[in-house]
């Protein structure tokens, strides 16, 4: 089914999303304003480490948070979803957007057979009959690539390896064609041969189906790999956001830079020394005026005093840089290097220009 | 179960060191775990370490890569005693040391180390950084304040500074936990260190941290490291020479440079085709070899090569004939195959 998303309302709109916790030891920020745009047969790549708020914005997005205060903009195709009721989330999640963790063996049901569960959805929103849906299940099935499909259904998530389990996630997730796919680190727990096959499987159903993707991930050879934008968060907050050659040929923002920096390159002949970041990422339970990343960024430490006090104590806003539909959050950042010329992202539709704000 | 043979005729050329003696030697070395239980039927044994022989010459970082499951782990705790080997040798500074009694191992310990993935589960929570440091000064003899001004000693040598001593690990973010980690493994002075995955818990911004950590310390102090891992990339930077395993066997072996540059045996090509590069236009130009299906579980091995159901170059002879260990090529270079890349 083709997307029926309207030029002017991309896929998925983001606005200014705020998550925050209430614990016992106060309030916990986990995201602190961020906005990003999914289009329909494009993948967003969400970056980031431990604590940067990645998974809690995709758990956001599927309106997953029961005890969470959320607060900013959702619109799928144009229709604002935040603050929809459990029901009104569960028309959405698994028909119009679904998702697909981490750890499939966690995520499916121990007790049902893989086919009883890709069927249970298809029933629940297209209200189609048991023999109707297991063909579904079946069919799906064949389609992620998973050998003897009417076989395999029949079994349960303990018989099938990760990779297939994985499949089988990804086929529960498509059943019912939704338009937005949300993978939150879909192959961290897979082997790297496994990865390269899942990652593959993902491109093609986005290629048949126009599926829109919000991969959230913390490996940037992914990233590099499947997106055709990129988010990269740090503590909370959106650090800078670039189609996905810009972002690695000429990153704007210093953590960019740095975490590019850090990364042993298996295509590097010298195997040069890494240079790292010091420091670690910020918790969110310990919130500190001023930008996120200012205590372990190096043109912070090189800077003049106004600026350095500037760096600390307000929080940079995401400004457009020159080189073409990007977003920056820092008040130093790096000048765009004029970069080689270079293919456009796959598919090559151009960039959506985001509006400064 | 297969009759397997649990050692592999190596010649001396294969043999990390020139003429002396290497630090680590392993031979042969095999770990069966007693098959799962299924409804009060006990399954086959499971093979996880099938015969494997490494080799470490002083001062050297040899890299032991390979999937999940492929028994890299288990054959790390077996180097250092922390398992019982089910047949096989360890011999580290020419000494068998495969047999000896705890307390005969005590004294081997103050030279052979280990540093583990997951830093705060191998800190004590309980214990102060000074107590964590010292205790294996204190077990080797030390007195209680000797052991606290080289455990401050160590701490600046990590990077952390001694202010930190009294202070327990919740207090310590991943990278720095596992700063107090190496630093414990230094204590007793070790000249070779087994480091079973020691940055992959930790972000990518600090793994470069501990990565540069170790590079640093094995310079400085003339340690070596059999570091284990799963990540290629971080290898390629670390280690001078690189073992790929596969189902518990040793697929591949040698010098960094040739191994990465020239794979010979089928499966190393396809895992370093794997790694995605941090580097969007060189993923597009690449060319991947995509493997079908899973590791295979060493509950039940393919017959012959372990890998041959998902080698695309497999023939009849993989699927009966077990490969062995041999010379590729020129130089140090081995790899398990029966029809291995030369060029």
């Amino acid at each position: 089914m083709p997307p029926t998303t309207e030029p002017d309302h991309p896929l998925l709109r983001v606005r200014d999303l705020r998550v925050a916790f209430d614990t016992p030891a106060g309030t916990v920020q986990a995201v602190d304003g961020v906005s990003f745009t999914v289009e329909a047969g494009r993948t967003l790549g969400l970056v980031g480490e431990s604590g940067s708020g990645k998974s809690v914005t995709s758990l956001a997005v599927m309106g997953l948070h029961r005890r969470a205060r959320v607060s900013g903009s959702i619109t799928l195709a144009g229709q604002e979803i935040l603050g929809l009721t459990d029901r009104g989330f569960g028309r959405l999640r698994g028909r119009r957007m679904a998702m697909v963790f981490q750890d499939p063996l966690s995520a499916l049901h121990p007790a049902y057979t893989v086919g009883e569960q890709i069927a249970e959805a298809h029933r629940h929103h297209f209200g189609s009959g048991r023999r109707a849906a297991r063909r579904r299940a079946v069919e799906m099935l064949g389609e992620v690539g998973i050998p003897e499909p009417a076989r395999r259904a029949g079994e349960y998530a303990h018989q099938f390896s990760g990779g297939m389990r994985q499949r089988a996630m990804i086929a529960m997730a498509l059943a019912c064609e939704p338009e937005l796919l949300v993978a939150d680190e879909p192959t961290t727990a897979l082997d790297v041969t496994v990865q390269a096959q899942i990652l593959e499987l993902i491109a093609r159903l986005q290629r048949e189906r126009g599926l829109g993707v919000l991969m959230i991930t913390h490996d940037l050879g992914v990233v590099a790999r499947v997106a055709h934008e990129v988010l990269v968060m740090y503590g909370g907050r959106g650090a800078e956001q670039a189609p996905v050659d810009e972002l690695f040929h000429s990153p704007a923002h210093p953590y960019t830079r740095g975490l590019l920096d850090s990364l042993p390159r298996l295509d590097d002949p010298d195997d040069a020394p890494l240079r790292a970041i010091p420091g670690s990422p910020p918790s969110p339970a310990e919130p500190r005026p001023g930008c996120p990343f200012a205590p372990r960024c190096p043109r912070a430490a090189d800077a003049t005093a106004p600026e350095r006090a500037r760096c600390a104590g307000e929080s940079p806003r995401p400004a457009a840089v020159p080189g073409g539909g990007r977003l920056v959050a820092c008040h130093l950042p790096l000048s765009a290097a004029p970069t080689a010329p270079h293919a456009g992202p796959p598919g090559g539709a151009p960039v959506p220009a985001e509006e400064a704000r | 179960m297969k009759p397997t043979l649990s050692t592999s005729p190596l010649p001396e050329a294969a043999s990390a060191a020139g003429g002396a003696a290497p630090l680590l030697s392993v031979r042969g070395l095999v770990k069966t775990f007693p098959g799962r239980r299924v409804l009060g039927r006990a399954a086959a044994p499971v093979r996880a370490v099938d015969g494997v022989d490494l080799e470490l010459a002083e001062g050297e970082t040899l890299g032991l890569v390979g999937e999940s499951g492929c028994g890299k782990s288990t054959t790390g705790r077996m180097l250092v005693r922390l398992l019982e080997p089910t047949a096989g040798t360890v011999a580290f500074e020419g000494r068998d040391i495969t047999h000896l009694s705890q307390r005969e191992l005590r004294p081997v310990r103050r030279r052979l180390q280990i540093v583990f993935q997951d830093p705060h589960a191998s800190l004590n929570p309980r214990q102060t950084v000074a107590r964590i440091i010292s205790e294996p000064l204190l077990v080797q003899g030390a007195t209680v304040r000797a052991a606290r001004d080289r455990a401050a000693e160590l701490l600046d040598l990590v990077g952390l500074g001694s202010e930190h001593l009294d202070r327990h690990p919740y207090q310590f973010s991943g990278g720095q936990a596992q700063r107090i980690g190496i630093a414990r493994a230094l204590a007793t002075g070790p000249r070779l260190i087994v480091a079973d995955e020691p940055v992959s818990a930790l972000d990518v911004s600090v793994q470069a941290q501990v990565v540069n950590l170790m590079e640093r310390l094995g310079d400085e102090l003339g340690v070596s490291f059999l570091f284990i891992a799963h990540d290629l990339s971080v290898v390629k930077r670390v280690c001078d020479r690189v073992a790929v395993m596969y189902l518990g066997r040793v697929v591949e072996t040698g010098d960094k440079r040739e191994l990465y540059d020239r794979p010979a045996h089928p499966y190393t090509r396809a895992l370093l085709s794997a790694v995605p590069l941090p580097d969007p236009a060189a993923e597009r130009r690449r060319e991947r070899i995509l493997l079908l299906g899973d590791p295979p579980s060493p509950a039940s091995p393919p017959s012959g090569c372990g890998f041959h159901p998902r080698c695309p170059k497999a023939q009849a002879v993989c699927r009966t004939e077990r490969p062995l260990l041999r010379v590729v090529g020129s130089g140090a270079r081995t790899a398990a195959c029966h029809f291995p890349e030369t060029g």
